[in-house]
């Protein structure tokens, strides 16, 4: 098993959603982008440039937005419907539920700048509840690339499978989390083998828990680090080794904890194998004013507070502590 | 569970449509008128044995689906999802038994299963479900959504530079939902001449007047200034009913809006104009005067 280490650089993985679905456009005619005035901000600039007939921006109007996406789907294109993740699914929940995944409609949503990217913007612009408010709807495959490389292939595989996605495109900038296995929904991949506790992330929490690994190590546990991008369907065998190999898990996300991925592995476990948890995510609280950096020190989901979860469930650093 | 459509269908409904187009008007509109009210004798039927049923709205509208199952949509039985066929979204899906009824009676399934409806694992649920009923095109239920998908069919036909036309019928107390009027902004702004919305304007919503609600008039003027070509049309006349829906708009990049005057429940008179009779299930007796009403017309 690879050792991933994380690299310096940063990225905003837009730029690679932006050229993805360039390619995609370029090589399936049945390919369309569907926005809300979000051309500049879903990065579909260059898109409109290319391919100025097969962007249907239809305003400020996003219930409007996912009707026209299911309509379009049932047309036979592949639209990939575009805007910030907090008005994608909020705004729109019930078009999502009643004419994209009750219909089943090979319709993509592409859900921008989630998570604490607009975080001075205040609540209202946090996009955390969109896991779980996505994960309860049958149909629905519920991704969140991590890096660059993992957005391109996640686009990849949601214009070849037919029927609904839900894509969480990033925009806090992120480390390339090379070497990568191809990209299967409801697979997670193995960055870090370990032995005493599992921490899982999700896109931009995953070089968290990453880093949290690289310092625990030094500490003497040894953390198995696990990227789940597919947030439904879970990948079922990968929790199962780990709570077999490791026996405790940590799970931090960019999303509420209550319904989110974290929610989503306690529930799969308490019914298995259950095993110790912690569950790094926002908690039942509304965002005070703070960057996303802030946000995520403030709410625990950055690196120091997955180094503090691990050492509280393995008893690591007590004696030092003592 | 999966429905399958009744044999020759296709050619069937083909010759009913090809005939009707060149029959005189007042023949046209007396096999039309037979049409509406054997498709509004089987919604009857399917509401009393099923206990549950939107009666009012079914009625209101079975003039409108009859004409355009029969005479006007250019669809296909045995292949539901071919992809040239005009579509057809049913926005206020609470009607459903009316649709079921025109499907039937189009042969997309047999009209023995119609008996199924609201029966426990029936595909005919109470609101459209287009993977389980052929025909279907999208789910509805929840109101204000079939504008908005219909916009969508409607963009895909021009990408296409098809021909193909896209129809949605919506209730008038529907269009409290903002989404139908994102839909119609967009609509007229994407030019989307052969979309053509039909408003079943029977002034009547599940509780009470829509005018003493949230109230709608003047409601042509409000579709006009949205950028459509509005015309008023006798909800229940089905020539005139025909005539407006089978025009070839090619030469309007207008979206058209078909404000159909109707009456909820019409056909039945105890039934008629009746605001209680949104979904208010008829007794024994009261079925069989309904349906000797529905037969004597």
């Amino acid at each position: 098993m690879s050792t991933t280490t994380v690299a310096v650089e940063l990225h905003d993985c837009r730029k690679a959603f932006a050229e993805t679905l360039i390619e995609l456009a370029e090589a399936d005619q049945r390919t369309v982008a569907v926005c809300n005035d979000s051309v500049g901000s879903s990065n579909l600039k260059e898109f409109q440039q290319r391919f100025p007939d097969r962007l249907v921006n239809v305003g400020i109007a996003e219930q409007l937005m996912v009707g026209v996406g299911a309509g379009l789907a049932n047309g036979g294109r592949i639209p990939f419907v575009c805007a910030a993740a907090p008005f994608l699914t909020g705004r729109a929940l019930e078009q999502i539920k009643a004419d994209v995944a009750y219909s089943r409609t090979n319709v993509k949503l592409c859900a921008m700048s989630p998570g604490f990217a607009y975080g001075q913007l205040g609540p209202t612009h946090h996009g955390v509840e969109d896991f779980a408010w996505m994960r309860t709807l049958p149909e629905m495959v519920v991704l969140a690339p991590a890096d660059p490389a993992e957005t391109r292939e996640a686009l990849h595989w949601a214009h070849q499978y037919d029927g609904p996605v839900y894509l969480r495109i990033g925009r806090t900038k992120v480390p390339d989390l090379a070497p990568h296995v191809p990209f299967e929904a409801g697979r997670a991949t193995r960055l870090r083998d370990g032995r005493d506790i599992t921490l899982i992330g999700v896109g931009t929490t995953v070089s968290a828990a990453l880093t949290a690994a690289g310092k625990l190590a030094a500490e003497g546990v040894d953390a198995r680090v696990l990227n789940f991008s597919t947030v439904k369907p879970l990948d079922e065998e990968a929790l199962l080794a780990a709570a077999a190999d490791t026996g405790r898990i940590v799970t931090v996300e960019e999303a509420n904890v209550h319904g989110g991925l974290g929610s989503a592995v306690a529930e799969f476990l308490a019914a298995r194998t259950p095993v110790p948890m912690k569950l790094l995510g926002v908690r039942d609280e509304f965002a005070p004013t703070g960057s996303p950096a802030f946000l995520s020190e403030y709410f625990g989901i950055d690196t120091e507070a997955v180094v503090r979860a691990a050492r509280e469930l393995t008893g690591a650093g007590q004696g030092a502590a003592a | 569970m999966v429905l399958a459509p009744v044999p020759s269908a296709t050619a069937r409904l083909a010759d009913i449509r090809r005939e009707l187009r060149e029959a005189p008007p007042a023949k046209r509109a007396a096999r039309l008128r037979e049409l509406a009210y054997s498709i509004r004798r089987s919604d009857l039927e399917m509401i009393s044995r099923a206990g549950q049923g939107h009666i009012g709205g079914d009625f209101s509208a079975a003039d409108i689906v009859s004409v355009l199952y029969f005479a006007v949509l250019d669809v296909r039985p045995e292949e539901p999802t071919w992809a040239e066929r005009d579509r057809f979204v049913l926005s206020k899906g609470h009607a459903a038994g009316i649709l079921y009824s025109a499907l039937a009676h189009a042969g997309f399934f047999p009209e023995a299963e119609l008996a199924t409806f609201m029966e426990p694992l029936s595909p005919l649920n109470g609101h459209p479900n287009r993977r389980k009923v052929p025909g279907v095109e999208t789910n509805t239920g929840p109101l204000g959504h079939g504008f908005p998908v219909a916009v969508g069919m409607a963009v895909a036909a021009k990408l296409d530079d098809s021909d193909r036309r896209t129809y949605v019928l919506t209730g008038d107390g529907e269009l409290q939902e903002g989404s139908n009027w994102e839909a119609a902004m967009s609509a007229s702004q994407q030019r989307l001449g052969r979309l053509t919305v039909i408003v079943d304007r029977n002034r009547l919503q599940q509780g009470a007047a829509t005018e003493e609600t949230s109230g709608l008039d003047p409601l042509d003027a409000k579709w006009a200034a949205f950028g459509f070509d509005v015309r008023a049309v006798d909800g229940h006349n089905h020539e005139a009913l025909y005539q407006a829906l089978s025009e070839d708009r090619a030469i309007d990049d207008r979206p058209l809006c078909l404000i159909a005057d109707t009456i909820k429940g019409k056909g039945v008179s105890f039934i008629e104009n009746r605001v209680e009779w949104h979904h208010k299930v008829p007794t024994t007796d009261q079925t069989a005067a309904a349906f000797k009403e529905l037969t004597a017309r």
